[in-house]
C-alpha cells in the first residue's frame, strides 16, 4: 500500500513558486530516489514535507499512512514518523549530542502517548549504534555537530534516524561532503534501516549514492514536477547523458 | 490568528509565574512614609543598640542630600518614597525559640514555595542529598533560620542580621558598611537607613562551612519596600557557599527591593555566592513587578582570597545591579557568572565591576544575556587596574542571545588600566536564536518551546555549571519557564 502520497503539490517560497503540481507515491518497504538538476525543487520537497516555516503550500496534498502531513506542526510530523536527514545539519552549541537525541526521542514518545526510554536503555542502544557507524563515544558528549566534519555530521544524522526509528525517511543530498569511506559507512547505516514497513525517499544530484543505496524506483524532478519515472537503470542513463533531455522536454 | 496566539501566550505567561500567590498573614506595619521617626521605629522594633540607630540616622540624613541616579539604561516610573511602608512583619510571638513556634501559616507559605524549613524534613529527605540551612526572610523580618545549632558546633554563625546586631555587635560593627559605605550610592544610603532584615554569616578561621547556606526572600505585603541587608565574613582560610532565592506575589503596582550585600574574604578565604532571582516580573504589558535595585559587593581583603558571584536573573520588572569584587589582597581572585533573562516588558541593566588593587590579582567574567518579547537587556561592566596592581589579569566574555525581533540587547564594557603589566581580554557576541536551528530541533520531535528551552540551555551551559548542583536544575527550569511563549 502507498505510504507517502503526494498529489498535485504546489509550493512557493518567498512568493516564488518552486513546486508546480508535484505528484508522487512511495509504498511501504520501497526506496525511491528523486534526481534532478540544481534548482529543480528537490530540497524544497523535503522541507515542505517536514513543515519548514515560510514554505507556502497553495495547492495539493501530502499524506503519510493516510494522515494529513500539511495539517500538522513540525514536531507532530516527526512524531508521526517523518524524518528528514538534512543536507547541512545544524550546529547546536552547548547541547551534547546525547542530550539532544534523548530529548527528541522522549518528546516524540510523549506525543505518541508512549513511556519515556530509561537512561540505561537509551545509553545501551546509542552506544551500540554509534559503534556500527564508527562514531567515537566522546563525540556523543560533545555539542551536537559543533566543529564536526561533513562526514561526522552525516553519520550523526544516520545515528539519529537509527534511534528515532521513523516510519519514513527523506535523505536530502546525504552524499554531499562525503569521501568514499564515509559514504560506505553512511550507506550501510541507511541500508540497515530498510524494512518492509518503512519507506524512503533519497534526494540526490548524482548517481554515486545510488550505487550504495539501491532504489526501487527513480523519479526525475525538473522545474517543480516529476517529468519521468523509471527503474534503477534510469540512474545509469542519467549518468551517461545528463539531465538535458528532460530539461528540454520540460521547457 | 496572531492576536489569538498573543492572547494565549499572555495567559500562559501569567500562569507560569507560579510564585505569584498572596498569603493572608496578619501583619504589623510601620506608618506609611519615610522620616527620622520611621527610622527610629524600625530600630526600636528590632531592639537595636544605640550605635545602630545612630548609624541609621546618619545614613538617612545622607540619603536626603542625594539624588536618585538615572544613568542606567532602564525606564521606570519613579518611586514615591513617601507612599511606601518601610516595615511589615508578621504578627507573631515575641521570640521564637524553636521551629515549633513558627506560625504554621508561614510554614505553609514556604512549603508552597518548596523551601524546607523543618530540619527533620530536610534530614528525612533522600539519603545522600545535600543538606542546606535556610534563613527565611518574610517581608521585613527573618522568620526562622534552620540548622543554627549544628552550624554553631563548627563555629559558624548563621542568623538574621537583626539578631547579629544584638548578639555579635563587635563583629557587625567591625564589618558593616566597610564594603558598601553609606554614601556609596542613593539606594545603599536608603538601605542603610531603613534595612529591616537579611542574613549574617561568619565563618571562623580555617573552617570549611559544613553545608550550603541559603536565604529565601519573600515579599508578601502590599505597598511595601523590602530592604534586605546581608553581611558575610569568611575569616582566614575559611570557605562558604551561599545561595539566595527570591519571589513575590503578582501585583499591579511596582514594588521596590533595594538590598545591600557585603562580602568580606580574608586571607586564603573563599566565598561562593549564588543568586536565583525570580521576583515577579510584571505582566506582559509591563504592569506591576519588582524594582530590583541592589548593591552587591565583595572585598577580597586578604591575600589569595577568592569570591565567585553566580547569578540567574529571570524575574523583576527592572533589574539594576552589579555584583562586584574589590581585589585588594595580592593574588586574590574574583569571578562573575551571570545569566540574565528578560521577556515581556522586562528591563535589566546588570553586570559587574572587578577592581584590581593588589598584585597578580585575577578576574573572570562570563555574562550571558537572553532577551525576548519587548524586553531590554544591558550588560554593563567595569574592569580596572590600579597602578599597584601589576600582573593583574582579566578575561571577560559577554554573549547575548536575541529571541524574536522586538527585543534589545546592549553591551557596555568599561576597561581602565593604570599599569602597563595588566592583561585584560574582552570578547562579546550577539546572536539571534536561529530559525534554522529551531526547525532542525523540531524536525527531530521537540515542540517549539522545548526547542527554545534546549537551545537556550545550551547557550547558558557554562554558567549553569557554576551553580551548586541542586540549584542548577532549578535554574535550568526557571530559564525555560521565563521564556515560555517567547516565540510565536
Amino acid at each position: 500500500m502507498t505510504m507517502l502520497n503526494i498529489e498535485n503539490l504546489t509550493v512557493a517560497v518567498e512568493d516564488k513558486t518552486i513546486l508546480k503540481g508535484l505528484t508522487l507515491n512511495v509504498p511501504a518497504g520501497e526506496v525511491h530516489a528523486i534526481m534532478g538538476p540544481n534548482g529543480a525543487g528537490k530540497s524544497t520537497l523535503g522541507y515542505t514535507l517536514a513543515g519548514r516555516p515560510n514554505y507556502e503550500v497553495s495547492a495539493g496534498s501530502a499524506t503519510l499512512n493516510g494522515e494529513d502531513l500539511l495539517e500538522m506542526e513540525v514536531h507532530e510530523r516527526a512524531a508521526a514518523g517523518l524524518y528528514l536527514s538534512f543536507q547541512y545539519p545544524l550546529e547546536i552549541p552547548g547541547v551534547p549530542a546525547m542530550t539532544f537525541i534523548r530529548t527528541a526521542l522522549n518528546s516524540q514518545r510523549k506525543l505518541r502517548g508512549e513511556d519515556e526510554m530509561s537512561a540505561p536503555e537509551f545509553l545501551k542502544e546509542i552506544r551500540a549504534i554509534a559503534k556500527t557507524l564508527k562514531i567515537d563515544a566522546d563525540m556523543l558528549k560533545r555539542p551536537l555537530n559543533v566543529g564536526f566534519s561533513g562526514g561526522e555530521k552525516k553519520r550523526m544524522e544516520v545515528l539519529q534516524m537509527a534511534l528515532l526509528k521513523p516510519k519514513f525517511l527523506i535523505l536530502d543530498e546525504t552524499d554531499s561532503g562525503l569521501d568514499i569511506d564515509a559514504l560506505k559507512v553512511v550507506s550501510d547505516g541507511v541500508n540497515a534501516l530498510r524494512a518492509p514497513d518503512r519507506g524512503m525517499l533519497v534526494i540526490t544530484h548524482y548517481q554515486r549514492l545510488l550505487d550504495h543505496i539501491k532504489p526501487d524506483r527513480i523519479h526525475i524532478l525538473v522545474d517543480g514536477k516529476i517529468v519521468h519515472s523509471g527503474g534503477p537503470e534510469l540512474a545509469l542513463e542519467l549518468e551517461a547523458h545528463g539531465y538535458d533531455r528532460y530539461v528540454n522536454e520540460a521547457a | 490568528m496572531a492576536a489569538v496566539k498573543e492572547t494565549i501566550d499572555t495567559v500562559q505567561k501569567l500562569e507560569t509565574y507560579e510564585h505569584g500567590f498572596v498569603s493572608d498573614i496578619e501583619m504589623e506595619y510601620a506608618p506609611k512614609g519615610l522620616n527620622a521617626d520611621i527610622v527610629r521605629f524600625i530600630s526600636a522594633r528590632k531592639n537595636e543598640p544605640e550605635w545602630m540607630l545612630e548609624y541609621r540616622l546618619a545614613a538617612f540624613e545622607r540619603w536626603q542630600s542625594m539624588d536618585e541616579p538615572d544613568w542606567a539604561k532602564v525606564n521606570y516610573q519613579k518611586v514615591d518614597y513617601q507612599d511606601l511602608y518601610y516595615y511589615a512583619a508578621p504578627k507573631a510571638k515575641p521570640k521564637l525559640n524553636s521551629l515549633d513556634e513558627v506560625d504554621p501559616e508561614l510554614l505553609a507559605v514556604y512549603a508552597k514555595l518548596g523551601i524546607p524549613l523543618k530540619e527533620q524534613e530536610v534530614l528525612a529527605g533522600v539519603v545522600g542529598s545535600p543538606k542546606y540551612a535556610v534563613d527565611a526572610v518574610f517581608d521585613s523580618v527573618s522568620v526562622v533560620t534552620t540548622f543554627k545549632d549544628e552550624l554553631k558546633k563548627h563555629g559558624v554563625i548563621f542568623c538574621a542580621i537583626s539578631e547579629a546586631i544584638r548578639e555579635y555587635p563587635e563583629l557587625v560593627k567591625q564589618y558593616l558598611g566597610t564594603v558598601v559605605p553609606v554614601s556609596d550610592n542613593y539606594f545603599a544610603a536608603l538601605n542603610a537607613a531603613v534595612f529591616s532584615d537579611g542574613s549574617f554569616v561568619y565563618v571562623p578561621e580555617g573552617v570549611r562551612c559544613p553545608m550550603e547556606l541559603s536565604t529565601y526572600f519573600r515579599i508578601n505585603a502590599e505597598n511595601t519596600g523590602q530592604f534586605e541587608r546581608t553581611l558575610i565574613i569568611a575569616d582566614k582560610g575559611a570557605y562558604v557557599s551561599y545561595l539566595e532565592g527570591c519571589t513575590a506575589p503578582m501585583r499591579d503596582e511596582n514594588q521596590l527591593h533595594a538590598a545591600v550585600v557585603e562580602l568580606v574574604a580574608l586571607e586564603d578565604a573563599e566565598i561562593k555566592y549564588s543568586t536565583v532571582q525570580n521576583w515577579y516580573p510584571g505582566d506582559a504589558e509591563g504592569k506591576g513587578g519588582i524594582y530590583n535595585f541592589v548593591t552587591k559587593r565583595a572585598d577580597c581583603r586578604g591575600a589569595r582570597s577568592k569570591v565567585s558571584w553566580t547569578q540567574v536573573e529571570t524575574g523583576s520588572a527592572v533589574t539594576w545591579k552589579y555584583p562586584s569584587c574589590i581585589l585588594r589582597g595580592d593574588d586574590s581572585v574574583g569571578e562573575f557568572y551571570s545569566i540574565a533573562v528578560t521577556n515581556g516588558m522586562q528591563q535589566a541593566d546588570t553586570g559587574t565591576k572587578m577592581i584590581h588593587l593588589g598584585k597578580n590579582t585575577r578576574s573572570r567574567i562570563i555574562a550571558k544575556g537572553i532577551s525576548a518579547g519587548r524586553s531590554s537587556s544591558t550588560y554593563r561592566g567595569l574592569v580596572s587596574a590600579h597602578a599597584k596592581a601589576s600582573g593583574s589579569r582579566n578575561f571577560t566574555q559577554c554573549d547575548s542571545l536575541l529571541i524574536g525581533k522586538t527585543c534589545a540587547s546592549h553591551t557596555v564594557p568599561y576597561v581602565e588600566s593604570d599599569t602597563a603589566s595588566a592583561q585584560f581580554e574582552h570578547e562579546a557576541t550577539t546572536t539571534r536564536l536561529s530559525e534554522d536551528q529551531l526547525f532542525y530541533a523540531q524536525q527531530r520531535g521537540l515542540t517549539q518551546e522545548e526547542a527554545v528551552a534546549l537551545l537556550v540551555n545550551g547557550f547558558v551551559r557554562d554558567v549553569l555549571q557554576e551553580l551548586p548542583m541542586e540549584f542548577a536544575v532549578e535554574a535550568q527550569k526557571l530559564v525555560a519557564i521565563s521564556l515560555e511563549g517567547s516565540v510565536g
